[in-house]
């Protein structure tokens, strides 16, 4: 028979699904791209300049990283990921060279200096945004209202959960207000309803569980509520929405089992809680991520699916 | 609440994948295919001991008559599969291990004579006598394990069965020899599934069918309905979910128990048998025939799939020769199917008692990535494993951990690997480790 030397000899399986890293990327891409664009229109052009640093910023060093530790540099799209979910959590006027800042901290330390992808233990994207606050802090202050023209320059504003928020609105009014984006904030979080549709098409694609912002977000709902704050405030203001879907379901850093999963939600939305109502800082979703982010190692040794024909060690004298 | 529901909220999550079926011969009526002028038959086809060579170069043989024979228990003799004679005793590699085996190579006579058999009814022999034919036909698991199915059948004593779980779930792509054979030979299964059920003196049995065969499943039920006196024999469809067919889903599909770890279908009162292997029982039994042949699937990348009746021995460019011409980009053959199947070294790899689907196609090569802890290999473990931590402990070389993650449970079927982003060839990894740990004298 014809190509009789040439048959090639590999392991089973022999037929594999589609999945691939690249396209898991690229449609996490995909999904922000609604958030994104959102907030082009809320806080104008400059935010393309921004989404444009970021990313390239995040693709180059992730280049050099891989050149310096001579592993081959793959285009698997999760440093465009990393650079857009940075911009997406800074504030809307911040100076393009904080954000070059943060993104080449978060692809070379907070990813490729433990290993690279898969390696790491903290979300790069939130650790990056963490590092240029803590550096940083006084250039990061400046929330503006979102503009109605695209390039206007906008006007100073209180983000909702700082101290000198003031509204005239009604209740109803706001949380219109807040789920359809018309508040200032970071880029990428004020409008609930983008971002919704984002986790949806992440959800329908089977990409993330609906187990983590259903939990995360429930439990700020139901603890902020018991606190005698507004839950449906808590919510939908900050950045626990665009958190909830596209960060704390990152697969490297959030636990793998399911109820793994569910205890990381439930964990991180108590400490959103804690931080905005008790702590002195106005936002909480960052560091309630990558706290959990810290414990997600220990929970993965402890949670595990019971193995199929499982008998308990107790009963397994005989 | 409904399974359903909690599988639709998550609460209850499905296992297995979806592989796509491209059952492109399920249309194709079997067919006898030409005997072969020659059939290479290597000694050890079955899980057990190597046979030894009860015959000489030269000696004249009949078809049927045992040609290799092994002492244990566990061992079945193997047949001359065409007349003819004995060309030569030499080494091959194994179409399962990929190691060298020994074989018996015999040129045909062009007479296909058969030994002279001895027909029975089985209502009339005992159960040492039903089992004693049944070795001595050389039957195995046809399903693809071919574990000797007379040491199968005698369940150490302490051991009650009370149901028989019949497979014909075909869960694997392209196969669709135990499909065919439901549909053509539907009557021979049953009179071998009640030799089965007398021997183990059960009165329920199961017949699973995937539910993407509607057609096989209506037949079994045709020719359950005109038993006289009826048995307590159902058809269950099951849903077509990747790997259905393993024993131990099949039985938590339908016992709704789980085989505990380590154990057997036995322990929770069941055992499984193939479709294609109740056929051969009754053969076996009832006419007094070896096995010798099996409907194998050809299937992939030639323009005409089938299902050929080959005998055991008949390499495979003989059948691959029958099917239409082969695209010229095939670089790969597969004996079993695209999941579990063994690629072989040559298309010379003969058929053998395990051998369901020649499967023709294109190698996918994929370069290895990092893991990115996604958890579908997780999510898609039928046995409720974390396939993951197996290849992190043996890159590690932490041979010692894999038990503490339950890796002798892993049944090898690949679903892990079927949806792995990283493309890991997480059943590689799997198997180092068994290995490892077997060199280790670890349990
Ligand atoms: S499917 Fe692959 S990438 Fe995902 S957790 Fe399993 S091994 Fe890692
Ligand atoms: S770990 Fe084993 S049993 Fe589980 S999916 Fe992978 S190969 Fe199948």
């Amino acid at each position: 028979m014809h190509n009789v030397s040439k048959l090639v000899l590999s392991p089973a399986p022999h037929l594999r699904g589609n999945a691939s890293i690249s396209r898991d990327m690229y449609i996490v891409t995909l999904a922000l791209l609604l958030p994104c664009a959102g907030a082009v229109y809320f806080f104008g052009l400059y935010v393309l300049l921004m989404l444009a640093t970021g990313v390239l910023c995040a693709v180059l060093t992730e280049y050099v990283a891989k050149l310096m530790r001579r592993q081959p540099f793959l285009m698997d799209g999760s440093a465009i990921v990393t650079g857009i979910l940075l911009v997406l959590v800074m504030p809307p006027r911040t100076p393009l060279w904080i954000i070059a800042v943060g993104s080449v901290f978060s692809i070379a330390i907070a990813k490729e200096a433990f290993g690279g992808l898969g390696h790491n233990i903290f979300n790069p994207a939130l650790a990056g945004r963490a590092f240029v606050t803590l550096s940083f802090a006084s250039a990061l202050t400046r929330w503006i209202a979102p503009v109605s023209s695209f390039m206007a320059d906008g006007v100073t504003a209180a983000t909702p959960l700082g101290e000198g928020f003031v509204t005239t609105l009604n209740n109803g009014a706001l949380y219109k207000a807040l789920f359809l984006g018309n508040v200032a904030g970071s880029v990428g979080e004020t409008s609930v309803l983008l971002i919704l549709i984002g986790g949806a098409i992440l959800l329908a694609f089977g990409l993330i569980k609906w187990h983590v912002p259903v939990f995360y977000i429930g439990t700020v709902f139901l603890l902020s509520w018991i606190m005698g704050q507004d839950p449906l405030f808590h919510i939908l203001a900050g950045g626990l929405m665009l958190g909830a879907f596209f960060m704390a379901t990152d697969y490297v850093t959030s636990p793998i089992t399911t109820r793994g999963k569910i205890i990381f939600a439930v964990g991180a939305g108590i400490l959103v809680v804690v931080i905005r109502v008790l702590g002195t800082m106005p936002e909480g979703v960052c560091y309630s991520i990558l706290l959990m982010n810290a414990v997600t190692p220990l929970i993965d040794r402890y949670v595990r699916p019971k193995p199929y024909g499982y008998i308990p060690t107790t009963r397994k004298e005989a | 609440m409904n399974m359903h529901v909690l599988e639709v909220l998550g609460l209850r999550h499905r296992t297995g994948v979806h592989p796509p079926a491209r059952k492109s011969a399920r249309s194709k009526a079997i067919e006898h295919m030409p005997l072969a002028s020659k059939v290479i038959l290597p000694l050890q086809q079955h899980i057990g001991a190597c046979a030894k060579a009860a015959v000489k170069r030269g000696d004249e043989v009949k078809v049927g008559q045992v040609i290799a024979e092994s002492d244990g228990f566990v061992s079945a003799p193997i047949h001359a599969t065409i007349s003819g004679t004995v060309k030569q005793i030499t080494t091959i590699t194994s179409p399962v291990t990929g190691q060298p085996v020994p074989a018996i190579i015999i040129e045909s006579d062009g007479k296909d004579e058969w030994i002279e058999l001895a027909p029975a009814d089985p209502e009339n022999l005992s159960n040492e006598q039903i089992l004693t034919r049944i070795q001595n036909a050389g039957i195995v698991g046809m399903g693809g394990a071919t574990f000797p199915t007379h040491v199968k059948l005698k369940p150490p004593p302490q051991k009650h069965i009370h149901t028989l779980i019949v497979n014909g779930a075909e869960c694997e792509p392209y196969i669709t020899a135990d499909d065919r054979l439901m549909l053509e030979e539907a009557d021979r299964i049953i009179a071998g599934l009640k030799i089965v059920m007398q021997v183990l003196s059960v009165t329920r049995a199961h017949i699973a069918i995937e539910d993407n065969k509607p057609q096989a499943i209506e037949r079994m039920r045709k020719a359950l309905a005109q038993l006289s006196p009826p048995e307590r024999i159902t058809v269950v469809a099951v849903a077509a979910r990747y790997p259905m067919g393993a024993e131990k889903t099949l039985v938590k599909s339908i016992l709704h128990a789980e085989v505990p770890e380590g154990g057997l279908p036995m322990d929770v009162g069941a055992l499984v048998q193939n479709v294609a292997t109740l056929a051969a029982i009754y053969d076996a039994v009832t006419l007094g025939k070896p096995l010798v042949e099996r409907v194998v699937t050809v299937a992939g990348m030639v323009s005409e799939p089938k299902n050929l009746i080959a005998r055991f021995g008949t390499a495979a460019s003989s059948l691959i020769e029958l099917c239409g011409e082969p695209d010229t980009s095939i670089d790969q053959m597969i004996f079993g199917g695209p999941m579990m199947g063994i690629a072989q070294p040559s298309y010379d790899s003969p058929i053998i008692k395990g051998t369901n689907c020649v499967l023709l196609n294109r190698s996918d090569f994929r370069d290895e990535h990092s893991c990115i802890r996604c958890g579908r290999c997780i999510d898609s473990c039928p046995m409720g494993l974390m396939p993951l931590m197996f290849v992190n402990c043996v890159k590690k070389g932490e041979y010692e951990t894999l038990p503490n993650y339950h890796i002798a449970n892993c049944v090898e079927c690949g679903a892990c690997a079927y949806n792995c982003p990283a493309n890991i060839p997480l059943v590689s990894y799997i198997k180092t480790g068994k290995t490892e740990l077997q060199k280790r004298g670890v349990k």
